[in-house]
């Protein structure tokens, strides 16, 4: 089976204790999450700051080893992958970073930056590595003349086109952008968005994309993966959860996002509390403790994953 | 009414190499008591360098304010002595900014942090500002403030911290608050409260409040009123209904258009081309002229702010000639 499956995926951290000793701290950052990336795919994990989006994109290439679940891709366990495999596997998986800065080598010029993954990965004469990074900068609309030019050269959008350009070179067939946008100015934002909208369209590419904006992800996503405290707390097609959520985290995520519409303000902001700490997860559904429909149930029972609709699932009480 | 703050003329210059480059030019801008005036536009448009000649809190070289008044109060504030204005700081105006750990002080406990400014500016005996602090915290819905008074800074979530900023720039209540993107760097559903917070606050204490943000789903939330900044310029002011029911000027337009919203399905964003130009390279004529789509030969005329409707001005002759907004 082509695309990504990923299955009962689950990552802890271990902070503190070790060589300095003191207590440690299981942080909770993944649990339990499965869902699927099918060929063309675009999908959208979304959910506040902390809630485990980079973990998980980061646990599907391995950049961070997963502790339990299966990730499989083309049909082969990730997880499972030799050496060899995953050096096959990582061509055709690339990962899109958030701050495009950061993320180049600052003492590279582009084309350095760009050659690099192909010899990495022994592709091609160096004739024919020239040939393919000079072809990929109008594909993310750079011209020539940025190849021999060092990153702080440029404006951070076109950091960020460099930062695709390099994602890209190797063809991949997944790509992991984890808030490819979300350090640019809206129009800014829009360029990347119509680039990556295009670069769907030309190439067969999936994506599995974080972003803690619900527009960008309802412009981009197919699908959306709504995350709370390292759980998959909701999954479906996008313009049915965002016009129709069904878990009371969706709606409040939905509501808290503003329109650029005067007439339909928030109308009251409520104080929701705090989000816990995944070091300290709540009992029972993680979010019982801010939700205005808790029961009983809720603080002792963590609800289990349900479909209430083709395609859609929901892990909440209420249905 | 007379406004709280009424800001004419404003030219704020850097030197870059050898010259003086003006970071914002000419600019009016005017905030009434019980008012909110949103400052939306792209990256080094000029809204931080604004609130910061505001302040006077621009660099001691290499900067200068070379035209225009700040009217405070009946006063300039770009003729005070640095002695008045401190006084005026974090006293009759103050700031919060975007990031509240840079501006908190990581090695005092909150609640000194909001003592400080009621024991300098207001003469409060300790005790008197330990309880103000703690009523403080209260009012902007730190939860158990008798307890969370005593924390530091790093046992606040970030959305606390940005709450004990507002205490604190309240503390002395301030008749004109600064807030420079103080939303920006929070989730959603903690923006949402923070938003709804300085509605409240404003209304409850009769403040002026300049909101700056890039983003125009926070201006159409909180604004009374908005000014739309492009290049160290305004390109068009209105009320917020006005300008989100009928925008004149291309980039107001623009800026509408480039945002991917959550309540509608968009097939394709319309991204503006080209970037904001630096300081150093502002066109003469129209600023926006080389991004956009309307250009015609007027624009190599540098356009002035004109009305195109009640209380709704716009610097662009295409759009206000062809009766846009009527
Ligand atoms: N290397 C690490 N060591 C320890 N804890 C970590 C590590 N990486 C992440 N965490 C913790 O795991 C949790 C999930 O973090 P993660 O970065 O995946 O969240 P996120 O959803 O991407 O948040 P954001 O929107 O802020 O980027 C957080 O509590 C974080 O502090
Ligand atoms: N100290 C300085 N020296 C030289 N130029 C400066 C200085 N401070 C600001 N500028 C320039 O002034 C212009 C306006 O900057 P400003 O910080 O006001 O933008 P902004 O609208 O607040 O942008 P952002 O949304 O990124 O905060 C920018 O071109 C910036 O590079
Ligand atoms: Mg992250
Ligand atoms: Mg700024």
């Amino acid at each position: 089976m082509n695309g990504l499956q990923v299955r009962g995926l689950k990552k802890h951290f271990i902070l503190g204790g070790g060589f300095l000793g003191g207590k440690t701290s299981r942080v909770r950052a993944v649990e339990n999450m499965s869902f699927d990336v099918p060929e063309g795919a675009s999908v959208g994990l979304v959910g506040e700051s902390g809630c485990g989006k980079s973990t998980v994109s980061r646990a599907v290439l391995r950049l961070v080893e997963p502790d339990e679940g299966t990730v499989t891709f083309n049909g082969t366990d990730v997880r499972a992958a030799s050496p060899a495999q995953m050096r096959k596997l990582r061509q055709k998986m690339q990962f899109i970073f958030q701050d495009p800065y950061s993320s180049l080598n600052t003492r590279r010029t582009i084309r350095q930056t760009l050659e690099e993954p192909l010899k990495v990965h022994r592709m091609g004469s160096p004739a024919e590595r020239r040939e393919r990074v000079e072809a990929i900068l109008p594909e993310v609309g750079l011209p020539q003349e940025a190849l021999d030019r060092y990153p702080h050269e440029f404006s951070g959008g076109q950091r960020q086109r460099i930062g695709i350009a390099r994602a890209l070179v190797l063809e991949p067939e997944l790509v992991v952008a984890d808030e490819p946008v979300s350090a640019l100015d809206v129009s800014v934002q829009a360029q990347i968005l119509r680039l990556l909208d295009d670069l769907r369209q030309r190439r067969t590419l999936s994506f599995l994309f974080v972003s803690h904006d619900l527009g960008v992800i309802r412009h981009f996503c197919d699908v959306t993966c709504v995350m709370y405290l390292g759980h998959l707390i909701e999954y479906g097609p996008t313009e049915e959860i965002l016009d129709d959520p069904a878990h009371p985290y969706t709606m409040l995520l939905r509501e808290s996002s503003p329109v650029p519409d005067p007439t339909s303000r928030i109308a009251n902001a409520k104080m929701t509390g705090e989000i816990p700490s995944p070091a300290n997860p709540p009992t029972g559904c993680p979010f019982h403790t801010r939700c205005p429909r808790a029961t009983p149930e809720c603080k002792e029972v963590m609800p289990k994953m349900k479909e209430i609709a083709p395609g859609r699932q929901v892990a909440c009480h209420l249905y | 009414m007379t406004p709280v703050l009424d800001i004419k003329g404003l030219t704020t210059e850097f030197r870059v190499k050898n010259g003086w480059h003006a970071a914002v030019r000419g600019i009016d801008l005017s905030v009434n008591a019980n008012e909110t005036l949103a400052v939306v536009g792209e990256s080094g448009s000029g809204k931080s360098v604004t609130a910061l000649s505001t302040l006077r809190l621009l660099p001691q070289t290499g900067a200068r304010i070379s035209r225009g008044e700040v009217g405070f109060g009946g006063r300039d504030l770009t003729k005070l002595s640095e002695r008045e204005m401190s006084r005026i700081r974090g006293n009759d105006i103050a700031m919060i900014f975007q990031e509240p750990m840079t501006s908190l002080n990581p090695t005092m406990t909150v609640g000194d942090q909001i003592a400080e400014g009621l024991l300098i500016h207001r003469g409060m005996s300790r005790t008197e500002a330990a309880k103000e602090a703690r009523r403080l915290l209260d009012e902007v819905r730190v939860p158990d403030p008798a307890r969370r008074v005593n924390d530091y800074p790093h046992q606040f979530s970030g959305g606390m911290r940005q709450r004990a900023m507002i205490a604190i720039a309240l503390a002395c209540r301030p008749k004109l608050l600064l807030a420079d993107e103080p939303t920006t760097a929070l989730d959603v559903t903690v923006q949402a409260q923070v938003l709804s917070l300085l509605d409240d606050l404003k209304r409850d204490r009769g403040m002026a409040i300049v909101f700056i943000t890039h983003n125009l789903g926070v201006v159409a939330q909180i604004a009374d009123r908005v000014a739309v900044m492009y290049a160290g310029e305004i390109v068009e002011t209105a009320t917020c209904d006005t300008l989100f029911a009928d925008p004149v000027h291309p980039y107001t337009e623009a800026l509408l258009k480039a945002m991917p919203r959550v309540d509608r399905k968009a097939e394709s964003l319309e991204p503006i081309p080209g970037s904001v130009p630096s300081i150093s390279a502002r066109p003469a004529g129209c600023v926006y002229a080389p991004r956009c789509n309307y250009v015609q030969p007027s624009c190599a005329a540098h356009p002035s702010l004109v009305p195109v409707g009640g209380n709704h001005e716009a610097r662009c002759p295409v759009r206000a000639d062809k009766g846009e907004a009527a």
